[in-house]
């Protein structure tokens, strides 16, 4: 009698688990990056870190959703990076590839998950494209895009009284592009460019275009680089008292971990335009908290950050599809609005551009600074609508 | 007021100067190479790497000892210099007699490995390295202002330079060094040790980059990569100055300087290959290099 209740009670756990065990959907997330070059700090493992403390915080395991990350380095070339994203897709049965910096390499990958049916949710990259003429019904673009910032700091230093720019342009796509956004933005508010250099890329010593655009007495020197090129113009304007002698530095794309590697005495009255910074708001503040505890002490930037918020949307939408089909999820993700302590409320439009308000910030004198990785004060906040290029400019096939 | 090609007489001297100051790093580094390729036959891909350690080890001065940019300039070297005198005794020295190829292949592994472990334990964007109290600010020449640090730069550059040049080529010790290049049996016969002179010769070698890499940290971003951005362009200048010829590393740094230095007026967007466009014309014309002699 009692082994008879036993095996009953076992045959109907079976059963009653059976059901569950079915429902189990196991998702398999490839954080694509750089690992080694210049972008790695502000990339590299911190995004995987990210990764990880969005399934976390999904309580994934609860849930019955599995969840593997795997990563791997791109170099910033276009080229690895779309044998990694091929090999995933086709030999290692990943679902979705995340963050990739570097625009070039973004786009290639872009491209091969459309081609694949997978899902992208990119962080890293700048390009306005991705969301623009090379859109893709596979891709969202988190974080920010060169649209962006060009309107927030662009726009931003023209109200201020910065009416005459002149570029220092890094000579390849993304600097070009970057510069071509923000004089856009600048006539647009009724400025002028005088002058623009094309710098090669990577450069070490910038001293020579910085005294051509001290000799332009243009009121704003916009940089148009990224990574060692940006840091070694700012540090290089501070020595040559570029800033000393009035005229303001934007630096179009700036990341808190360049500010780092600058230093609160070169870096000083910069001004830049992020979607995160870790010291917002209580929300943001415990959030980093952990993250630097995990990534030897250091903050995390906007991009690491762009990459638990895009993981968490696509966990939640799986979740309510009960399904990982790629075309399913998507739908379901563009569908609910995305919610998270790092950057709010919001949503993803048609053509895969994700909604959220920017940040303008200026890098704190280091009298202000309390110490490491307290760098910017909030001067302005740009609501997501006049953030983002309108739908209808965006040249996306997808919108109709 | 006379103008050249549009850009006015005072843009045009900032940039000769800014050209000079640029090219003091490449002398220093060059002539780092000429020293080791002139007496030890070796090809020192490891020279980038050696540099930007110099320019780690001052960091780490400062960051875990407080010991100052005056002191790191008398350290880094050293410390650097005793690192090169261990990598000669381990590797290179067993490697000698072998085609130039061997040695290419090492140092350029070595310095893959080195970045490899800085970029591990520091990051690759850089870390933060202040101009010291002393050289701050600048002074205005009325063409430009002229940082202060940067003449620094420029004179202490020119006097390791010189002082290199000066013991090589008129001491007995550069006499001996010479001689050991030119025929090590007989000048070991002469009771001179020559294995120590070669060991020597590629630690002062390594510290000259260590050198220019505590020069560069106050200016440039220390990072992991800084040594392999420059090490490509340095490699022209020594085989346009002539392999192994001291005076030719000094002289063919400070004048490609200020060559790039005018390009970056003229047309920035052949900055970085001008270089190398030189490279191309020397060598069609005097393959041996500038200063070279016809081996």
């Amino acid at each position: 009698m009692n082994l008879k209740t036993l095996l009953a009670a076992t045959a109907l756990g079976a059963l009653m688990a059976a059901p569950a065990l079915a429902q189990q959907i196991s998702v398999k997330a490839g954080v694509l990056n750089d690992r080694s070059g210049i972008y790695a700090d502000l990339s590299g493992e911190g995004s995987v870190i990210a990764a990880r403390l969005a399934v976390e915080d999904f309580k994934a395991a609860e849930k019955g959703i599995k969840v593997e990350i795997v990563s791997a380095d791109h170099q910033n070339k276009p080229d690895v990076g779309s044998t990694i994203a091929r090999q995933w897709y086709d030999q290692d049965g990943v679902d979705l590839i995340l963050d990739v910096p570097t625009s070039s390499v973004a786009l290639a990958v872009s491209q091969i998950t459309k081609d694949k049916n997978k899902i992208h949710i990119n962080s890293g990259a700048g390009t306005s494209d991705l969301t623009g003429k090379a859109c893709s019904p596979n891709t969202v673009h988190w974080t920010y895009d060169t649209y962006a910032l060009a309107q927030g700091t662009g726009g931003a230093m023209v109200k201020a009284g910065g009416d005459s720019w002149f570029f220092l342009t890094a000579d390849y796509a993304f600097g070009h592009a970057l510069e071509r956004d923000a004089t856009a933005v600048i006539t647009k508010a009724g400025g002028k460019v005088v002058g623009a250099v094309r710098t090669p890329f990577p450069g070490t010593d910038f001293s020579s275009f910085l005294l051509q655009a001290q000799a332009s007495k243009a009121k704003v020197i916009g940089l148009a680089n990224a990574g060692g090129d940006l840091t070694n113009s700012v540090k290089q304007a501070s020595e040559f008292g570029i800033t000393q002698g009035g005229q303001k530095l934007a630096g179009l794309l700036t990341f808190a971990s360049d500010v780092h590697a600058l230093g609160l005495q070169a870096a000083q009255g910069l001004v830049l335009t992020e979607s995160f910074y870790w010291d917002r708001d209580d929300g943001t503040r415990a959030w980093s908290e952990r993250f630097a505890k995990l990534n030897g002490g250091k903050k995390p930037t906007m991009v690491q950050a762009g990459v638990y918020s895009g993981l968490l949307h696509y966990l939640k939408a799986v979740e309510a599809a009960k399904s990982k089909d790629a075309a399913v999820v998507m739908a379901k993700m563009k569908e609910m609005p995305t919610d998270d302590p790092l950057f709010g409320k919001g949503s993803i439009r048609v053509n895969g551009r994700k909604m959220h308000p920017m940040y303008l910030y200026e890098v704190k004198k280091p009298s202000e600074s309390k110490g490491p990785w307290d760098y910017y004060k909030q001067i302005a906040v740009l609501p997501a609508e006049e953030a983002f290029q309108p739908l209808a400019e965006t040249g996306c096939s997808l919108v109709k | 007021m006379f103008e050249l090609l549009g850009v006015p007489p005072q843009a045009l001297f900032g940039q000769v100067l800014l050209g000079l100051i640029n090219g003091s790093f490449y002398a220093i580094l060059s002539l780092g190479l000429a020293v080791i390729f002139g007496l030890l036959n070796i090809i020192n891909f490891a020279h980038g790497a050696q540099y930007m350690m110099g320019a780690f080890v001052a960091w780490m001065c400062l960051n875990y000892l407080g010991v100052n940019y005056w002191a790191a300039l008398l350290i880094a070297p050293v410390v650097v210099g005793a690192t090169g005198i261990v990598i000669e005794r381990v590797f290179l020295a067993r490697i000698a007699k072998y085609d130039h190829l061997y040695g290419l292949l090492l140092t350029f592994g070595l310095a893959l490995i080195i970045q490899g472990l800085f970029r591990n334990y520091y990051g690759s964007s850089g870390l933060p390295y202040g101009i010291p109290p002393q050289l701050t600010g600048g002074q205005n020449l009325g063409f430009m202002f002229l940082p202060t640090y940067r003449g620094w730069v420029v004179v202490a550059s020119l006097v390791v330079c010189l002082a290199t040049w000066f013991v090589i080529e008129k001491t007995k010790l550069g006499s001996y060094l010479r001689a050991a290049t030119e025929n090590p049996t007989l000048t070991q016969a002469f009771g001179i040790n020559v294995p120590l002179l070669v060991t020597l010769t590629y630690g002062f070698g390594v510290a000259l980059a260590a050198f220019a890499g505590v020069l560069a940290a106050p200016i440039y971003a220390v990072n992991p990569n800084m040594g392999a951005d420059l090490i490509i362009v340095v490699f022209a200048v020594v085989v346009i100055g002539g392999m192994g010829s001291i005076m030719g590393a000094i002289v063919t740094g400070f004048s490609l300087g200020l060559i790039e230095g005018l390009t970056k007026v003229f047309y920035p967007e052949a900055s970085s290959t001008v270089i190398f466009i030189i490279m191309v014309l020397v060598l069609l014309v005097k393959p041996a290099g500038l200063f070279g002699r016809a081996a």
